[in-house]
């Protein structure tokens, strides 16, 4: 290995209006190392490597390549260097084939020879491709496969990846570790952005840590425990939730009964022959990728979408399938989307506003059509208190809130309602340690008083920390639950990828 | 080159100050007109926008002007809320003037004061049931609104044509197109003599007030910003689309209707070929001029009456073509959406790549 850093930042400040992105930020990253850039939500990790990859400028500081110092004034040219950055959002066109979408993002060439070059270099890197396949028709790890081959094509010195196993299996993170890791064996270097403690334990050699902007420490995550990582992300100590209440009863608050909905998006994924029960005092996990039908499933839950039939779906024993959302609400149900801004919220509207946007007939706010405003006001200010919501008061503005805080809103707008029944999805995305201990201690808070839900999540350690009992998703189709002691990670795992693409491909390559 | 780039953040006032501005620049840009046509543009421009302000007459004619606009532009204010986009109000506004004076023609010796309550209400439902064909098809067919409320106003004034030159002429008017001249009880009251504000008037400025409560107090009102402002959290908090396509073209239709009849049974007094000088699309200018608010509403109401007014003594006292009116119309809602515009966006120099560079 050489002594000279591949990548050298060196005092980074990046300001946007109203907040302080990155203060005075040091990173140095040698050739061959596996890098880990860890924070919590709003840490300043994408602010940073956005920097490094030419999107956003530096108010100060120098950035230095190879030894030299540089300005990197756009991707281009930062992929002329031998940057390559595979983002957390994947830029690829659903309507083109995989060769399509990697032939545009390099200089104009000969599609036949540019597919030669994809097979040999997807098989290098054990990363298994099909070039004329649809990208609408590939699960979200085929995809990552696609952006990281297309990075390789362009033989980087530095690979960029932002939260890549956010989407990925259990299995699928095996691949994309051991892949790296043969990336590193070649002295190529990997800046990986995560704030997963136990994979940076796993996969880095050495670890960024930055909280609010700044870079509070730098060691070897291998010497490092989950809890010690976590301390130094978070600055104190976080109590996880535990414990599955475990008092179910007979008695049921949900009953989906082979369900079957077809979704209104264009690549959305049609739900079919879904059937569970939630009862009272148990929490069902239902874990899964991202669009594998927990979108269309929440909004038939809901009575947003779909037109289910008679029979398939009973709110507290009552069926509540041809129910519309505030008439499912009547009958002790409350429901929070994974979509917070927009759906669950109106930014644009006040909290008082946003309190009564779904409270607005169980709690009684409206008589002959009026809304008692002031009723209104004193249960917003009940939210605000009970769920530690930080805002300028109860008339702020929804956009004003950080993401965390509107999630901890809109949980405690419906927790506060007494409902019977939570159906709730993505309850902590975005949200930080913190506020995630805090928000699953109300969920069970509210079980054991005798309420049932359903939690929807695509976090695995979520699902596992909550759940009585799970479920997974998969494809529109719903495995049968199973009690959360009797299942494995990896079982879950295998059932995520299940009948979709990915589970036929890997077998492929294990056979 | 130059691009333009969405603000991070809109200016507070900015929403309010665009209105003022476009007034203003409407002015200079209005005296530079009169200046190229030969006139004096301090004395064009104070006959045009001072004058009409400066006697009791023209205060009263231009709140008799400023009741329909209000009145149209208030319900056009809450259908655009909520994003439906009804361009048809004058259709609307003409649909309310035929069936509200329908008792005044088939009754035309009627002494009942019972008629006048009748026929406003007949004037509601008239500019409804206008309103409730674009509804329909939209909520039926995903029928585009837009089109279908504009098309609708060639109808309804060919409807009033054909009615005032065939079954509803009045065989006592030598063959001209016009009905008969509705009977005293059929209009509405007067306050002063010589001056021509009415009754009609009176609850054009006072409806702004009620549409104010419906929208800070009222399920309804709050339903119509939440639908306008976020789909998706509407459906979330289950409003209906298509009760909030219904409601608001009924309502807006319906406030179009009322100020047709009231127009009809007031300054005109029988309804003729021609009973609308554009009222029910100069709405739309004084909807978005009075930014979707009821007291921005009333206020820019009465500043478009007053181009009316002042375009009309300007005719007369210092010979400028009619023309003048709808032009000065068209430049405030050319620098309203313009500063619109630049309150979410700011112009931005970019600099030229590739091989110029």
């Amino acid at each position: 290995m050489n002594d000279k850093p591949l990548l050298q930042l060196k005092g980074i400040g990046k300001a946007f209006p109203g907040c302080i992105a990155n203060d005075d930020i040091d990173l140095e990253i040698a050739p061959g190392e596996i890098h880990a850039l860890l924070g919590e939500n709003g840490a300043g990790k994408s602010t940073l490597v956005k920097i490094i990859y030419g999107v956003l400028r530096p108010d100060q500081g120098t950035l230095c390549w190879r030894g030299d110092d540089m300005t990197i004034d756009n991707p281009a040219s930062a992929r002329s260097l031998g940057i390559g950055m595979v983002f957390q959002h994947f830029s690829l066109f659903e309507s083109m084939t995989t060769l399509e979408n990697v032939a545009l993002a390099l200089p104009p060439q000969d599609l036949d020879e540019l597919r030669g070059r994809l097979e040999t270099t997807a098989q290098d890197y054990g990363l298994t491709l099909h070039p004329d396949r649809h990208v609408y028709d590939l699960s979200m790890g085929e995809r990552q496969r696609i952006e990281i081959v297309r990075c390789l094509l362009q033989n980087p010195s530095l690979l960029i990846l932002d939260e890549p196993t956010s989407v990925l299996t259990p299995q699928e993170t095996e691949v994309l570790f051991a892949t790296l890791r043969q990336l590193a064996s070649e002295g190529r270097s990997i800046l990986y952005i995560s704030h997963k403690l136990e994979e940076v334990r796993s996969l880095c050699d050495r670890a960024t840590i930055l909280r609010g902007g700044k870079r509070v420490d730098d060691c070897n995550p291998a010497e490092e425990t989950a809890q010690s990582l976590a301390e130094k992300m978070i600055g104190r100590r976080v109590e996880s939730a535990k414990g599955h209440s475990g008092t179910a009863t007979s008695e049921v608050r949900l009953k989906v009964a082979d369900l079957s909905v077809r979704s209104d998006e264009p690549h959305g994924t049609d739900i079919s022959d879904v059937s569970f029960s939630v009862h009272a005092g148990e929490i069902l996990g239902i874990a899964g990728i991202a669009g594998n039908g927990q979108t269309e499933l929440m909004n038939a839950l809901s009575g947003e979408t779909g037109a289910p039939q008679a029979g398939q779906i009973e709110i507290l024993e009552t069926d509540a399938s041809r129910l519309g959302p505030m008439a499912r609400r009547q009958l002790g149900a409350v429901f929070v989307p994974e979509e917070r801004v927009g759906q669950a919220a109106v930014s644009d509207l006040t909290l008082v506003q946003n309190s009564f946007l779904t409270s607005a007939f169980r709690l009684g706010f409206v008589s002959r059509g009026i809304i008692n405003w002031p009723g209104v006001s004193r249960y917003t200010e009940e939210i605000l208190d009970k769920f530690d919501v930080k805002a300028t008061g109860t008339d702020a503005l929804a956009s004003s809130l950080s993401g965390g805080n509107l999630q901890k809103f809109i949980m405690g707008r419906e927790i506060l309602q007494g409902p019977q029944l939570l159906v709730v999805s993505q309850p902590t995305w975005g949200v930080d340690a913190g506020a995630a201990a805090a928000i699953h201690e109300k969920i069970q808070q509210m079980i054991s008083a005798g309420a049932g839900a359903l939690v929807i999540s695509q976090d695995l350690d979520e699902i596992f920390a909550l759940s009585d009992r799970i479920a997974v998703i998969s494809q529109g189709r719903l495995s049968a639950p199973r009690p959360t002691g009797e299942v494995t990670t990896e079982e879950v795992g295998l059932l995520m990828g299940a009948s979709g693409p990915t589970a036929d491909t890997d077998s492929h390559v294990h056979a | 080159m130059f691009t333009l780039e969405a603000r991070a953040t809109q200016s507070a006032y900015a929403s309010w100050l665009s209105p003022l501005l476009a007034l203003a620049l409407t002015a200079v840009t209005g005296a530079l007109i009169f200046l190229a046509m030969g006139k004096s543009p301090g004395i064009a421009l104070y006959i045009y926008f001072i004058e009409p302000l400066t006697s009791w007459s023209g205060l009263s004619e231009v709140a008799v002007k400023a009741g329909p606009l209000i009145l149209i532009g208030m319900g056009l204010s809450l259908g655009f809320r909520a994003g439906v986009w009804n361009i048809g109000a004058e259709g609307q506004f003409i649909a309310g003037a035929l069936l509200g004076s329908a008792p005044a023609v088939y009754f035309f010796d009627s002494t009942n004061p019972l008629i006048l309550p009748c026929m406003m209400l007949l004037g509601i439902l008239g500019g409804m049931a206008w309103a409730a064909m674009p509804a329909l098809l939209k909520t039926r067919f995903n029928a585009n609104e837009i089109l279908v409320s504009l098309m609708l106003v060639y109808v309804a004034e060919l409807l009033l044509v054909h009615l005032v030159q065939g079954p509803w002429r009045n065989p006592q008017g030598w063959g001209f197109p016009g009905t008969r001249m509705f009977p005293d009880v059929a209009l509405l009251p007067m306050f002063f003599p010589g001056y021509r504000v009415h009754l009609g008037t009176l609850i054009a400025v006072l409806i702004p007030f009620v549409a104010w409560f419906v929208l800070t107090r009222t399920r309804f009102g709050f339903q119509i910003r939440v639908f306008g402002s976020a789909p998706l959290a509407a459906r979330h908090a289950g409003i209906g689309s298509s009760q909030m396509v219904w409601t608001t073209l009924l309502v807006g239709g319906g406030l179009a209707g009322l100020a047709g009849v009231m127009e009809a049974a007031s300054t005109i007094g029988q309804l003729m070929p021609k009973i609308s000088p554009g009222y029910g699309f100069t709405a739309i200018i004084v909807a978005f001029l009075g930014r979707l608010h009821p007291v921005g509403v009333l206020l820019a109401g009465t500043v478009i009456a007053v181009t009316y007014i002042g375009g009309e003594s300007a005719q007369i006292s210092a010979g400028l073509p009619k023309a003048v009116t709808g032009l000065f119309q068209g430049i405030i809602l050319f620098y309203l959406l313009a500063f619109d515009l630049l309150t979410r966006y700011r112009l931005t120099r970019v600099k030229t790549r590739g091989n110029t560079a």
